[in-house]
């Protein structure tokens, strides 16, 4: 089991009150975590990453395990301990604007 | 007796405000998607109830919302905007070529047919169409590929298509409007397209009289008179009575003719609003007086109208999609302001009072008038 921390908009948007929990079979990666994420939830396609290139959109962040993770490749390994469900996937909105 | 139900889109949220025929009482209900930009919110003709609202945010992109029962509730549907084939590359402010990426949904125009067919004019310009509710969206690539692109270019609010009109009495013709490219007809459902600019004059350009470029901030029309345009452009209120083939300037006694908003009265087809502001440099009302201008005369002889509106220290803005007609007898009209008010006349601009007065900037307003 995989969880999975959504900043406040996107938990109204998925209507979830929480945590998110996600199963996944393979590799657990930047890019399944999304995949089974969105796959889940449609309403989030395009919300944190963009329709067409994948790309994170800008002003989010991948945090997990007190690292951020944003950079690394989205088919890198997550965490052991985000794979083992004992810390979560943070989707993190970067703190600017009013 | 009728009811009026008013969309209000803000820079944090929806909010809808409803009242009967006489305009008077008013429930407010909102903020719908709190905390998000909503920047246009309408419904459909053909179904009242059909309501679709442009929902975004800097951090989590475009959102459309649809609801069935008159803004009740709400399901987020399709947000995917892929400009078709090869987006291109359109003019950027240093005077380069810069490629056309999707931003956001400025405006939002249901069918005047069908409720799950409708257009939508996005940032970077460019116009989709959605035959199934808003669950898919396809952009009529037409508009962008017709050969005048490279020379469009941003204002500083974005490269947005803001204005959408259908025409209610030839089927396929359409009406559109870009900051700052100009205004653009279609006679043929949106497949293809010509500038209708001929006789805008735009000093901010290198070639005032050029047949792309101009910033256009909003076209109106009303239903009885589909070839009579009026547009509010950067400066200048113009008119156009052959669908917009040619142009001619009507702001005759306004004390300034820059301002966004235009729209005709449902009832008096010769009877227009405009809002001046100061200047494109300090877009707020001259002297701190809001005002609306009317003109019973088609243009040129206008008449200022205050009753009921802040006289002094005033600094508010009506940006292009903020204003909106009732088809009542009288007709009403309403404006919203960047200060959050949402103001009512409901005897055509006689006299005037806020519905509400503290919601966040107001960034457009619609009337539906329901039976």
């Amino acid at each position: 089991m995989i969880r999975v921390w959504l900043p406040g908009h996107l938990r109204t948007l998925a209507r979830v009150n929480a945590e998110v929990t996600l199963e996944i079979s393979g590799a657990v990666t930047q890019r399944s975590v999304l995949d089974a994420l969105e796959a889940k939830y449609p309403m989030l396609q395009g919300t944190i990453r963009d329709h067409v290139t994948g790309k994170r959109r800008d002003f989010l962040r991948f945090f997990a395990c007190q690292e951020d993770l944003s950079h690394e490749s989205p088919d890198a390994p997550l965490p052991e301990a985000v794979a083992s469900g004992a810390e979560p996937f943070l989707v993190i909105g970067a703190i600017a604007g009013g | 007796m009728s009811k009026v139900r008013v969309l209000v889109g803000t820079r944090k949220g929806a909010f809808i405000l409803t009242s009967d025929g006489k305009r008077e009482n008013w429930k407010v209900s909102g903020p719908h998607f709190a905390g998000w930009e909503l920047y246009h919110v309408k419904g459909s003709p053909a179904d009242p109830n059909r309501l679709y609202a442009s929902q975004s945010s800097g951090w989590f992109g475009q959102i459309i919302q649809r609801s069935n029962d008159g803004g009740e509730t709400w399901e987020p549907v399709g947000n995917k905007f892929v400009y078709e084939g090869v987006p291109g590359t359109h003019q950027w402010y240093d005077g380069t070529q810069h490629p056309w990426e999707f931003k956001r949904v400025w405006h939002l125009e249901p069918s005047l047919t069908d409720p799950d067919m409708i257009f939508a004019g996005v940032e970077d310009a460019a116009m989709f169409k959605s035959t199934d509710g808003g669950k898919n969206w396809h952009e009529l690539p037409g508009l962008r590929g017709h050969g005048s692109g490279p020379r469009w270019q941003p204002g500083a609010g974005g490269m947005c298509l803001h204005t959408i009109l259908l025409d209610p009495v030839n089927p396929g013709r359409m009406f559109i409007a870009i900051s700052a490219a100009g205004a653009f007809r279609s006679g043929d459902g949106g497949e293809t397209w010509q500038p209708i600019n001929k006789g805008l004059k735009s000093e901010s350009i290198p070639d005032p009289n050029a047949e792309v470029g101009h910033c256009v901030h909003r076209i109106a029309q009303h239903r009885s008179r589909p070839d009579t345009l009026f547009m509010q452009k950067h400066w200048d209120v113009m008119r156009s009575d052959d669908a917009g083939d040619n142009w001619r300037e009507v702001s005759g006694n306004l004390p300034t003719d820059f301002g966004f908003v235009i729209d005709v009265n449902s009832n008096e087809p010769e009877t227009i609003y405009v809002v001046p502001i100061k200047s494109d440099q300090e877009h707020f009302p001259l002297e701190g007086k809001l005002r609306v201008y009317r003109s019973r005369t088609g243009g040129n002889e206008w008449e200022a109208l205050t009753n009921g509106l802040p006289q002094s220290n005033c600094y508010v803005n009506v940006l292009r999609d903020a204003m909106a007609v009732d088809s009542l007898d009288k007709c009403g009209v309403y404006f919203g302001t960047t200060g959050g008010q949402v103001y009512v006349s409901p005897d055509a601009g006689e006299h005037w009072s806020p519905i509400v007065h503290d919601l966040p900037a107001v960034l457009s307003v619609e009337v539906q008038t329901l039976k």
